[in-house]
């Protein structure tokens, strides 16, 4: 049992604090229950929800930023698919896209199987990322340092990395309603121009 | 044999306008001639190289991804899970190591599937030959932008020429 278990927002809380202060920034959202609770919270069809390719959020985000320098992109992202995919904070890292923030909801398992444990509680993906070359960092455990954080690197030059600890609450959300095809296609049109 | 600036205009001729990969000694003139264009995003995985590549495509970009054979299957599910489902197409250019059992060890099994792999999952593949390159790249480019998934250009050893002399 984690010490902070007690005073943690859930996922959802901190989905929802996130998306108030977002407009029509592009965003890509890791597979599993974060895809499905964003699309309750709000379905804008900036969002791409992914349903596999675990651990490639922050890959495609990446494309998306690297293409589009003048949007702010947005990757919502897990601490199992961070583990899965960490050399992508390298290449983050390495690339330094300013125009790139990656949030990361920490609950330390794998909630969508069943909440085995990852290991995000002996790593601090924060100090990874650090390390990797993320500018700005930063490991929020409340509301308001979550709000506080998220609108300063909304003003910033990334790469920016915001570590969320949140606890194991599921919201309790069905499977994105959309075809994947027309995720795709609502995407593209979106964030077109 | 093909030189790499060669290939590497005739593919920007066509419309690849986003590179992005994993080195292998076949494919290391056309990576040398795209990083000296400036067009080539370096990736660490295979998987994140088709990720990278995938928001690129959504961004409006034609994108293309090389490998060497052994990263289809690192990245198989990301092609089965992220292209193929969510209909987005892509170049693959796929070195062919272990086509003969002179390659290293560790790409016989490989170099012996790669082509049954590819169809077992339903992606289209084309052999690059010298005489017909043009017709290779289009009509992969064609079968991927018709289909909205990704195919594969397949380049076998000594058919672009490796590093610049």
């Amino acid at each position: 049992m984690r010490p902070e278990e007690g005073t943690l927002i859930s996922r959802a809380q901190a989905i929802a604090t996130l998306l108030e202060l977002l407009t029509d920034q592009p965003v890509v959202i890791c597979n599993g229950f974060p895809s499905r609770e964003v699309h309750k919270i709000a379905d804008r069809p900036t969002h791409f929800y992914m349903v596999g390719s675990m651990g490639n959020a922050a890959a495609i985000a990446l494309g998306v930023a690297l293409v589009k320098p003048n949007k702010q992109v947005v990757t919502f992202d897990g601490d199992g698919n961070v583990l899965m995919g960490m050399g992508t904070l390298a290449t983050v890292g390495a690339l330094r896209p300013k125009n790139f923030i990656h949030v990361v909801f920490d609950n330390e398992v794998y909630g969508t199987t069943g909440n085995q444990p990852t290991i995000s509680n002996v790593v601090p993906l924060d100090k990874v990322a650090k390390s990797a070359g993320y500018l700005n960092v930063e490991r929020v455990l409340d509301r308001d340092d979550l709000v506080y954080e998220f609108k300063d690197m909304l003003k910033k030059d990334g790469p920016s990395f915001l570590l969320i600890k949140v606890n194991e609450f599921v919201e309790d959300a069905g499977r994105v309603v959309h075809e994947p095809p027309v995720i795709t296609r609502r995407f593209m049109k979106a964030i077109e121009g | 044999m093909i030189d790499s600036d060669v290939f590497v205009q005739s593919m920007q001729g066509l419309g690849v306008n986003f590179f992005t990969g994993v080195p292998d000694s076949i494919l290391g003139g056309i990576i040398a001639e795209l990083m000296i264009r400036g067009v080539y995003v370096p990736a660490v995985r295979e998987d994140e190289a088709i990720g990278i590549a995938a928001g690129a495509y959504m961004a409006g970009r034609v994108p293309a991804v090389l490998m060497q054979n052994s990263g289809l299957g690192t990245c198989l599910n990301t092609l089965t899970s992220l292209n193929l489902i969510y209909r987005q197409p892509c170049l693959l250019m796929v070195s062919w190591r272990g086509q003969d059992r002179s390659d290293a060890p560790e790409h016989r099994v490989m170099g012996e599937a790669m082509l049954q792999l590819l169809d077992t999952v339903r992606i289209p593949h084309r052999i690059l030959t010298e005489k017909t390159a043009i017709e290779d790249v289009r009509w992969v480019m064609d079968t991927s932008t018709k289909m909205q998934i990704p195919v594969v250009l397949i380049l076998a050893k000594g058919v672009v020429r490796g590093l610049h002399p």
